[in-house]
């Protein structure tokens, strides 16, 4: 792989603040040239290309494949089966840690789901492989497949999503509803939904003797190392793993999955480097998805429009061997002040494969509901759904009582009120008509997600060239973390971003913990925050230790770190640039490492989430049913704002992901065989660009000192939430028909005309 | 992918020589084929590529005021020929309302005509499926099936043609030239394809070694020019079939309906042509009430195949819709947002 060489930023930067800038995605050129070098772009001499053969059932057991068939095809070298396989150092289906999932590498003929690897072909040529995998011609014993929300008895798993508490309690849900001047009791479904990344998962992975040297797109390094090194029984020290740029993951790749794991090992058997790379619809069963969900709402409120109880209960699945359970319910904790608030949740054990970390997972999937049913009882109580949700305002986290670290969620509702021009619409659905006689529908959601914190290490250095680094082993996803977290280290280097070395994406820096739940730029961010605060004290003390520096006797705390100098607080005008003081230190340069991590007092104190607003307009052929998006405004409060421009395309990503939620995306599954019907990308509907109307970002000042060190609370899946309720809220505005299964579908709009 | 034979013949006997083999089959853009090869659905033994063929790619005005198409025009080129928008609007309305502008700047006239279904079981090979497998079955009768036909189906099999453009040429009573092994012929488009009977696997009429060389469109389809529209109704603005589409035409006279022609699309294993509601339409003023009376007519045989019943009320409005939008006339320029229920939307920037 090359060398990044990223582009510069643009020269009218403000020196030592290029936190705030609106920089270009700095790896853009690289991108646009075909530059960048994915994980499947890369070929090492010898290698050959492995292809999965995949299960056609989704419950049985394999009785036959023709490995001999495949074999006497030209091209094919290997064929590994579960009588064919490298040996593994641990059992696969052992879980030793709650971020370590169940995986699917040839350990028997089982099969759980459609799409399950059963074998995979190894061959000179990736066309040679392919037809090796299809002359397997497996045989199968099939066992009736368990399909759907009622495929079985359901229980109550112990947790959801990663440790939330399966069920949660404020107060006396049935006396609120007992009380309740007006109620709602209604039920809403989400369809199973697939990540579908550009970028499908794929590794290159290549044995040198004892070591492992791995390309594969990955949203945890270091995570991923350390399942590889489990299974395989290798020292950390042993793998290198590369993931420089990812093509999109949304989740599906933040923990290693069954697919590379046999690239790892087909590389093994076959002695010589290997390529694996899924086909579109092997991504619709081993790499997760969102699971379905039916979720039901109840809610009362009194005669003045205040809740008296909000029950939100989620039913959803996981698969038969596995458990990540959809937290849907867990959308009702933050938002909306009841006296009364129970979430619960249960579920059924389906033949698919293991439901995961969705962009939002829970968030997603319940806010959809919990603003359509906060949308119906607006309407019940005959009050503007923005008023409504004013009145029922949550000034300390409702369910902890905890006061938020900040919450600018009220400006948000203003600002984007505001500029939709909310106040005109008309209470009454069906009300408004463009020029063209379409029926025309305003709606609106909040949008919420919780600022978390991981874990994270960086390592920075100043050189006596002037020049900085900053090491850490952070993901590039598409979200520009190229860029932001650049930006974050020159500020903290004093530097600017030209003169500071950036080298993020490869297992041998410092680990940066995941690319998730929104937090990797508060999460690594805090990392150099601290790395680079740690490095300018230490060069800080070389410069105010020494008799012959202008800074002598100045102090740690008495410096400031800018353009390459450190000047004294107290008198600006004496200073020395970096190069002076290592020179003079004779020394050719320091480094000094940080932590990021999330401060445990202050989450004791505080409720820490991201808030916003969204406002959509729908269109709706009143005869034909067909629905269009004809506007959209978000306003979103998420602390500091690293760097505006990116920042917008995130919540612009997201406000497509919720229209697409409202609207667009299902995985139709057959209800007998259990088999993903629509698993490709012109079948699989997510919007195209006539279905993406103008978009209008607001980002709301939010200043939050408790959060972390910067401020920071992330942006990457908060604009999907509020964002499908909106367009949901809009389609019976404009209709007066409220659908309750997701996505809206055009039949549900026909029984009106 | 089944290794297979390229031969890529440099004239029409050639071709028709190579394709008439067993397991020969034509390869024109391959938007559709190579796809169905790469996922196993198709496995020819041959492919006999015919898009290097000269003089296919003409779109030619003929002396008897006919047009004729050559099977290798491209789907954009043809409807971006300034003259043919023209001349044949709902045609061009069409071609722009399917697929993607990158396929329709790839696929040739003869490849859509010749598309397969698009029914999820037809694609999916551990399904049962007569079309792909004659005798096996057919999933799609007890599975997913909301998008399937509520016309001409049998019990064999409920697929759809997918085309677009074909609904539009099919009500404009356009012609297909074919040569094969017995030489040159011609059939009325409405004959290409089959309904399914026992036989879904025999989706058309050709013969093995049949190439389409031309479509050809009669001197009277210029006549409905100024009254003609496509109206697609899918599940989202662009980049998706139609659940059910329909291409109206009407020849005004004195205020009268001196001809109409109307097809429809996504209903049935054709394009479905409906002449009973053009009868009901000849001679009456283009009036609300007569154009629901022709969507009665249209749709008086149909009935659901599945979860699909809606499409049969969906498919009457459509008609409505689109002989209304017909009687208002051809807009001068094809809108922003071809065939679609928000083609008048203002703004509209993308197809
Ligand atoms: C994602 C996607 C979305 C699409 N959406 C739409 C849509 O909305 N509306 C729509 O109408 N279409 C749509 N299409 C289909 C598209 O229009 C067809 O794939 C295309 O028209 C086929 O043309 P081709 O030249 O690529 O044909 P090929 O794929 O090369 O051939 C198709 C078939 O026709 C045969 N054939 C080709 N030429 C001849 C000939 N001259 N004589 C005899 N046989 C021949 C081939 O043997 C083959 O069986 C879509 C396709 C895709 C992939
Ligand atoms: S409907 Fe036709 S194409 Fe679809 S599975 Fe049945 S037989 Fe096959």
């Amino acid at each position: 792989m090359p060398e990044l060489n990223l582009t510069s930023a643009p020269a009218h930067l403000r020196h030592g603040s290029s936190i705030g800038q609106p920089l270009t995605r700095r790896d853009g050129v690289l991108k646009v040239k075909g530059q960048a070098t994915y994980a499947a772009d890369n070929h090492p001499p010898g290698m050959l290309f492995a292809v999965i053969a995949a299960s056609s059932i989704a419950h049985g057991r394999v009785t036959s494949l023709d490995v001999a068939a495949a074999k006497r095809h030209p091209g094919v070298v290997e064929v590994m089966t579960p009588d064919h396989k490298p040996q593994l150092a641990i059992d696969p289906e052992i879980k030793t840690n709650p971020f370590v999932f169940r995986m699917e590498v040839l350990q028997s003929n089982e099969v759980r789901y459609a799409n399950q690897p059963i074998a995979v072909v190894i061959a000179e040529t990736l066309e040679a492989a392919t037809e090796g995998a299809v002359l397997l011609a497996p045989r199968y014993e099939t066992l009736p497949a368990l399909v759907g929300l009622d495929a079985g008895k359901s229980y109550v798993p112990p947790v959801v999503g990663v440790g939330n508490p399966t069920e949660n309690h404020l107060g006396d849900v049935d006396a609120g509803l007992a009380a309740a001047d007006k109620k709602i009791d209604a039920i809403y479904e989400t369809p199973a939904q697939y990540h579908n990344a550009m970028e499908p998962h794929a590794i290159v992975a290549h044995w040198d003797g004892d070591r492992l040297q791995i390309d594969m797109p990955t949203q945890g390094l270091m995570l991923s190392l350390a399942r590889v090194a489990e299974l395989f029984g290798i020292a950390h020290d042993k793998i290198h793993i590369r993931s420089p740029f990812l093509g999109g993951g949304f989740g599906s790749k933040g923990l290693m999955a069954g697919p590379p794991a046999l690239g790892i090992m087909a590389a093994k058997l076959v002695g010589r480097p290997v390529k694996l790379v899924l086909r579109r619809e092997q991504m619709y069963g081993p790499v997760g998805h969102r699971a379905p969900t039916r979720q039901r709402l109840r809610i009362g409120a009194d005669v003045e429009g205040r809740l008296t109880a909000l029950d939100h209960h989620a039913r959803t699945v996981s698969s038969t061997f596995d458990d990540f359970y959809e937290p849907a319910a867990d959308a009702s904790h933050t938002l909306y002040a009841a006296p009364a608030i129970r979430t619960s949740h249960d579920a059924v054990r389906v033949n698919t494969g293991t439901p995961l970390f969705m962009r939002a997972p829970g968030e997603a999937t319940g806010s959809i509901a919990l603003e359509s049913a906060i949308d119906e009882m607006a309407w019940t109580c005959g009050m503007d759904p923005l008023a409504f949700r004013l009145k029922n305002y949550a000034e300390v986290e409702p369910i902890t009582g905890k006061p938020f670290s900040s919450k600018a969620l009220r400006a948000c509702y203003d600002q984007g009120a505001a500029r939709f021009g909310w106040a005109k619409r008309s209470l009454q659905p069906r009300q408004m008509r463009d020029d063209a006689g379409l029926l025309v529908g305003w709606g609106m959601g909040t949008a919420t997600f919780p600022a978390l914190m991981f874990q994270a290490q960086a390592r920075a250095v100043i050189r006596r060239d002037g020049s900085g680094a900053m090491e850490i082993g952070a993901h590039d996803m598409g979200q520009g973390a190229w860029t932001a977290l650049a930006q974050i280290a020159a500020d903290e280097l004093g530097l600017d971003i030209e003169r500071v070395e950036f080298k993020a994406g490869s297992s041998d820096l410092p680990d940066a913990g995941i690319a998730g739940g929104s937090a990797h730029t508060a999460t690594a961010g805090a990392a150099i925050h601290s790395a680079g605060a740690a490095v300018i004290a230490k060069l800080a003390d070389l410069a105010t230790g020494d008799e012959r520096s202008p800074l002598f006797g100045a102090g740690n705390t008495g410096v400031i770190a800018r353009d390459g100098r450190l000047i004294r607080r107290d008198d600006e005008s004496r200073g020395e640039s970096y190069t002076e003081i290592l020179a003079r230190a004779g020394v050719a340069e320091v480094e000094a490492r940080g932590t990021g991590a999330p401060n445990p007092a202050a989450m004791e104190e505080y409720a820490m989430h991201a808030h916003g607003a969204v406002f959509a307009e729908v269109k709706v052929d009143p005869e034909l049913g067909q629905i269009r998006v004809t506007r959209m405004v978000g306003a979103f409060a998420a602390g500091r704002i690293v760097n505006p421009h990116l920042v917008k395309s995130q919540l612009f990503g997201g406000m497509i992901w919720g229209l697409s939620f409202a609207l667009h995306e299902e995985a139709i599954t057959d209800r007998r065989s259990g088999r993903i019907m629509n698993a490709n990308l012109g079948e699989y509907h997510i919007p195209v660009n006539a279905d993406v109307p103008p978009l209008d970002v607001i980002t709301v000042e939010e200043h939050d000192p408790h959060v972390n060190a910067l401020g920071i609370k992330g942006v990457g899946e908060i604009g999907i939430t509020g964002s499908a309720g909106a367009v949901a809220n809009a389609v019976w505005h404009a209709t007066g028909v409220r659908v309750r299964r997701f996505p809206i579908r055009i039949e549900e709009l026909l029984t009106q005309r | 992918m089944k290794q297979f034979e390229y031969v890529r013949p440099a004239t029409v006997a050639e071709a028709i020589a190579a394709a008439a083999q067993p397991g020969a089959t034509y390869l024109a853009a391959g938007t559709n084929l190579l796809d169905l090869m790469k996922g196993n659905v198709s496995r020819p033994d041959r492919l006999v590529d015919v898009t290097h063929l000269d003089g296919l790619d003409q779109i030619e005005r003929l002396a008897d005021g006919s047009l004729r198409i050559g099977a290798l025009v491209g789907n954009a080129d043809l409807a971006h020929d300034a003259e043919f928008a023209k001349a044949y609007p709902a045609v061009a309305e069409a071609l722009l309302a399917g697929a993607s502008a990158q396929l329709r700047n790839a696929a040739t006239v003869g490849g859509n005509l010749l598309q397969r279904t698009r029914c999820a079981y037809f694609y999916d090979t551990a399904s049962r499926c007569n079309k792909r497998e004659a005798g096996s079955g057919c999933d799609a009768r007890d599975g997913e099936n909301r998008t399937h036909a509520v016309l001409g189906w049998s019990d064999s099999c409920i697929a759809t043609h997918p085309s677009d453009f074909c609904v539009p040429l099919v009500a404009l009573d356009a012609v297909v030239e074919i040569e094969g092994r017995g030489g040159r012929r011609e059939i009325a488009l409405d004959e290409l394809h089959r309904l399914p009977g026992n036989t879904p696997e025999r989706e058309s009429v050709l013969a093995p070694g049949d190439l389409i060389v031309a479509v050809r469109l009669p001197a009277a389809a210029r006549g409905f020019a100024a009254h003609a529209r496509y109206l697609k109704v899918r599940e989202r603005t662009s980049y998706a079939f139609a659940i059910v589409s329909a291409a109206a035409a009407l020849r005004i006279e004195n205020g009268k309906i001196a001809e109409a022609r109307l097809a429809l699309g996504g209903v049935a294993a054709k394009p479905w042509r409906a002449r009973a509601a053009e009868d009901v339409l000849k001679g009456v003023a283009p009036t609300a009430d007569a154009f629901q009376e022709a969507a009665w007519r249209a749709l008086a045989d149909a009935k659901p195949s599945g979860d699909n019943a809606y499409k049969i009320e969906l498919a009457r409005r459509i008609v409505v819709r689109a002989l209304t939008l017909a009687a208002a006339g051809t807009p001068a320029r094809i809108p922003a947002l071809p065939a679609s229920p928000f083609a008048s939307t203002s703004g509209a920037i993308h197809a």
